[in-house]
């Protein structure tokens, strides 16, 4: 490709950020060494360099982590080593929020203020790290900053915080619960500061009956000796024994369906690759970034064997040639025992019959959650959804049939192969088969993730978990997450299956449970909502792109009493507001960005009084 | 060359017998597919669009971000039509045509979203230079002044014109963000890849790397984005002046096909002009050579009609 480059040029420690993922540059053009000979033949362009621009993100990662901001200079170089046009990685590079293209500081404090963390006194925590670490955003390149931040995805002890820190050795500290002083504390230090044991969040921990949180937070689960000594690489033993067509057949029977929110059939999608020809992909989707959702997170970091044994199986199954891990970049912890897994699997020469498997961390962008938008991220492209038809089975990652899985989803083929799927379909209800994990957080005596067989109610969930806490009345309960409804206190009784929650008008999602008290202001708590959409919205499409606003806009006015003309005006404009972007969106995110907002509308007397 | 190989040569006193003429392969017909469009039976080639269908009914159905020239890119959602059995509407621009589809383009529901998209861009954003949208404003009953004065702009729409050359100028208040540009920079024609979409949500917006100006980045003055542009966010330098200046008069303005005199490819040039000064170039969309594109001689380089001057010593340093 024919680019062209600004005169802007990397630092020393830039270029060595990029080399560090593409190797050292073989060629003057990039800096380095002149080869008579190779030079007058050759460059380094076209496919060899066509081929690598998946690499994008990770060598962006590279230079953030190292210098904590993306320079002109170091797009340039980086364009360079991938033969991308500038303007397009620049592109690339602004989708992501946890990206600078300013010089920021080394050390960035990202401090939730989503709906749990609000909660659990995000809005404090905000004020009083203000007080000592000044406004957010900061103006002047001071050692720390902070920002605010969507869903960090670890509710269960809300208000949390992720730390980042650039430099030669990049570190990330979660500090949650937090407060300003041990925020503070975190930045000042030189590395990572140690993480909340992810046991603390599975309350049932240690229970016979848990099948897909036995090993959290089992003091092994670091170890493949110990892992393969407490029954681990059993399903893939038998998978291995009975072939790829029993594999998918006992998927097949499980009637197990997605995990990720939009509970498609996994047996279909798996025979769907599987019968397709040529190259083909296995991506686990650990994007994980609705609101109020962190059971993938505990997997990975409870149980991280089990996942990628999961990603071998279905690597096997269907034949694929390659598997992605795509990690969401709030998880420092999740990537880091998953990479550490992968590895340990792999030098014990147990990928051989599976495929290599790649983690790559996502950058701040909800959207990516997105499969199609996954894909594109993974490519090194826009993280934009892809329209609908041709389906990932058909046309995925690279272009490719690929299976993309939810991290759930594949934790429960380990069962479905060792039980056998007609067993595994047993559990549950008819139409919603097998285990569950579900999130609690908010106002709950004990949040965190549960896992009860299909079935249970909204109701046992919330007691399960200790009841509501903080007044100990319950006001209203969000399902599903920020795309999904808020329900009643009359409505607890609806089980938690996805035939139970479509009758009350709800979805499952990403079963989220975040019950609030009578003392939260629940427009505010819609407000965050739209305001989250707002932010998360990729630009593409016009219903999304400029709906999300107008709905914020909207509840804002309504919120403040202040509605352009009457207000039966203004709840219509609302719903239209709404409607245009169920219909007309490119994906699930406009689809479902007005959705909470209306279920709460329906059912309580909010925004219904001209002045407040 | 071996003994051996002399005696195999052909001997050219023969004459080599007559072999049969070529001739182009016959093109197959593409098989029909045969859907419902409003209730009424249509076939359309295999391969063939929903809008394809539409049009065939002769069903008016807006579009902004489609052209024929480039790839549906399906952003802008104002040709969505309701399809039988689809939980959401889908966009006549890319969905392809299958065999038996139930299609309906006058449903309250596409007419709800097809204002509403309309209303959102026209809230948001300057379409006065539209023509095509505020037509489609006035039939679909659009009124984007519901949403009040004091709502947001995009960032990038409250940006000044941005003016850093002498052929062609940007005012990205007018984008209405249908990648169209971006495509006719990149793969879909030119291949230059100088501008991207930039940013995400509602600050999206149309840059360089860096935002840097035309003169710095990649641009090579092609002028096909202009070409393809909907909503007249980018226009040629003279006709922005002129507008500025409030002379631009449509009605005093002629368009003469003729051939660019430049090279030996004869790209079709439409040459707009006002009291006998060329104002615009353009090439037809359906031109088989140029498929609306052109390149910077053909588009801009028309000075010399008008003598020399200082103007035209600049586009030629500027075109080095």
């Amino acid at each position: 490709m024919d680019l062209h480059f600004t005169a802007d040029e990397p630092t020393a420690s830039e270029v060595e950020a990029v080399d560090a993922v593409l190797g050292a540059a073989d060629s003057r053009w990039f800096g380095g060494q002149r080869v008579d000979r190779s030079e007058a033949q050759t460059s380094e362009s076209g496919h060899r360099t066509a081929g690598r621009r998946h690499l994008l993100l990770p060598v962006l990662h590279a230079i953030h982590g190292r210098v904590g901001w993306i320079s002109r200079g170091a797009l340039n170089y980086a364009c360079k080593r991938l033969d991308v046009p500038p303007a397009e990685a620049y592109g690339v590079a602004t989708f992501y929020d946890m990206f600078s293209l300013e010089q920021a500081p080394p050390v960035v404090a990202r401090v939730c203020d989503d709906i749990a963390c609000q909660a659990k006194g995000a809005g404090d925590l905000c004020a009083g790290i203000e007080k000592v670490m000044g406004p957010a955003g900061g103006g002047q390149v001071s050692r720390c900053g902070w920002v605010r931040s969507p869903c960090l995805g670890q509710c269960e002890r809300a208000p949390a915080v992720l730390v980042t820190a650039s430099g030669e050795r990049p570190w990330a500290s979660v500090i949650a619960p937090a407060t300003a002083q041990t925020v503070e504390a975190a930045c000042s230090e030189d590395s990572q500061t140690d993480s909340p044991q992810v046991r603390d969040s599975v309350p049932q921990a240690g229970q016979a009956s848990l099948q897909l949180l036995r090993r959290v937070g089992s003091p092994d689960a670091q170890s493949l000796a110990d892992y393969r000594s407490d029954g681990g690489l059993r399903a893939w033993e038998l998978a291995l024994e009975q072939g790829p067509e029993w594999v998918i057949e006992q998927v097949e029977r499980s009637n197990l369906v997605g995990r990720g929110g939009a509970a498609f059939p996994t047996g279909r999608k798996w025979r769907a690759v599987a019968q397709a020809s040529g190259p083909k992909y296995v991506v686990c989707n650990a994007d994980e970034s609705e609101p109020g959702t962190f059971k993938d997170r505990v997997l990975m970091e409870g149980d991280p064997f089990a996942v990628v044994e999961a990603i071998m199986i279905a690597a096997f199954a269907t034949g694929s040639q390659r598997a992605y891990v795509y990690v969401r970049g709030e998880y420092p912890d999740a990537t880091e025992r998953m990479r550490y897994a992968i590895a340990e699997l792999e030098s014990a020469g147990l990928l051989e019959r599976a495929c290599p498997i790649e983690i790559r961390r996502g950058a701040g962008a909800y959207i990516c959650g997105e499969e199609t938008a996954l894909f594109n991220s993974i490519e090194g492209f826009r993280g934009e959804p892809r329209n609908k038809p041709p389906y990932p089975t058909d046309s995925g990652l690279f272009g490719r049939p690929t299976l993309v899985n939810n991290v759930e989803t594949l934790a429960n083929i380990l069962r479905i192969l060792q039980q056998g799927g007609a067993a595994f379909a047993a559990v549950g209800t008819e139409r919603s088969s097998g285990p569950k994990l579900f999130c609690l957080s908010g106002h709950v005596a004990m949040p965190g993730v549960y896992e009860v067989p299909f079935g249970a109610t909204v109701r046992e969930l919330i007691e399960l978990a200790g009841g509501v806490s903080g007044t100990g009345r319950l006001q209203a309960v969000l399902v599903g997450g920020a795309a999904g409804a808020f329900l009643g206190p009359d409505e607890l009784d609806a089980p938690f299956t996805f035939e139970g929650m479509r009758a009350v008008g709800a979805t499952v999602g990403s079963a989220v449970v975040m019950p609030f008290d009578d003392s939260v202001d629940l427009g505010a708590v819609l407000l965050r909502i739209a305001e989250f959409f707002r932010d998360e919205s990729c630009g593409q499409c016009v219903p999304c792109r400029v709906g999300t606003v107008r709905q914020e806009e909207l509840l804002e006015r309504l919120r403040s009493g202040q509605p352009i003309g009457t207000l039966d005006h203004e709840h219509r404009l609302l719903r239209e507001v709404s409607q245009v972007m169920r219909d007309a969106s490119i994906c699930g995110l406009g689809h479902t960005a007005a959705s909470a907002v209306d279920s709460a509308l329906e059912r309580f007397p909010i925004f219904q009084e001209a002045t407040r | 060359m071996s003994d051996q190989s002399l005696a195999d040569a052909p001997d050219l006193t023969v004459p080599v017998p007559p072999g049969p003429v070529p001739s182009a392969p016959v093109r197959e017909r593409r098989p029909e597919v045969e859907l419902s469009v409003d209730g009424q039976l249509v076939s359309v080639p295999e391969g063939s669009t929903l809008l394809d269908a539409c049009r065939q009914c002769e069903i008016d159905t807006p579009t902004l971000c489609y052209v024929e020239t480039l790839t549906p890119v399906n952003v802008c959602r104002v040709c969505v039509v309701e399809l039988e059995g689809s939980r959401t509407l889908v966009p006549a621009c890319s969905r392809k045509a299958e065999p038996g589809m139930e299609i309906r383009t006058d449903t309250e529901r596409v007419r709800l979203s097809r204002r509403m998209v309309l209303e959102f861009l026209a809230s948001s954003t300057d379409v006065t230079q539209s023509p095509e949208l505020c037509g489609y404003m006035e039939s679909y009953g659009a009124d984007p002044e519901r949403y009040g004065e004091r709502d947001a702009q995009a960032e990038s729409k409250t940006q000044p014109v941005k003016v850093d050359n002498e052929l062609y100028v940007r005012d990205y208040a007018k984008c209405v963000l249908c990648y169209k540009c971006v495509e006719a920079c990149g793969e879909d024609a030119q291949n230059t890849f100088a501008i991207a979409v930039a940013g995400r949500g509602f600050d999206a917006h149309i840059a360089t790397e860096f935002d840097v100006s035309l003169p710095e980045s990649a641009c090579v003055y092609c002028g096909n984005c202009i070409g393809v542009c909907p909503t007249g966010a980018l226009v040629f330098k003279a006709e922005h002046d002129l507008r500025e200046r409030g002379e631009w008069d449509a009605s005093r303005q002629e368009s003469t096909d003729t051939i660019c005199p430049y090279c030996g490819v004869g790209c079709t040039l439409s040459v707009q002009t006002q009291d006998n000064q060329i104002v615009k170039v353009t090439s037809p969309l359906d031109q088989e050579v140029t498929s609306g594109n052109l390149c910077i001689k053909g588009r801009f380089g028309w000075q010399f009609t008008t003598g020399p001057s200082e103007t035209s010593d600049d586009v030629a340093a500027d075109g080095e």
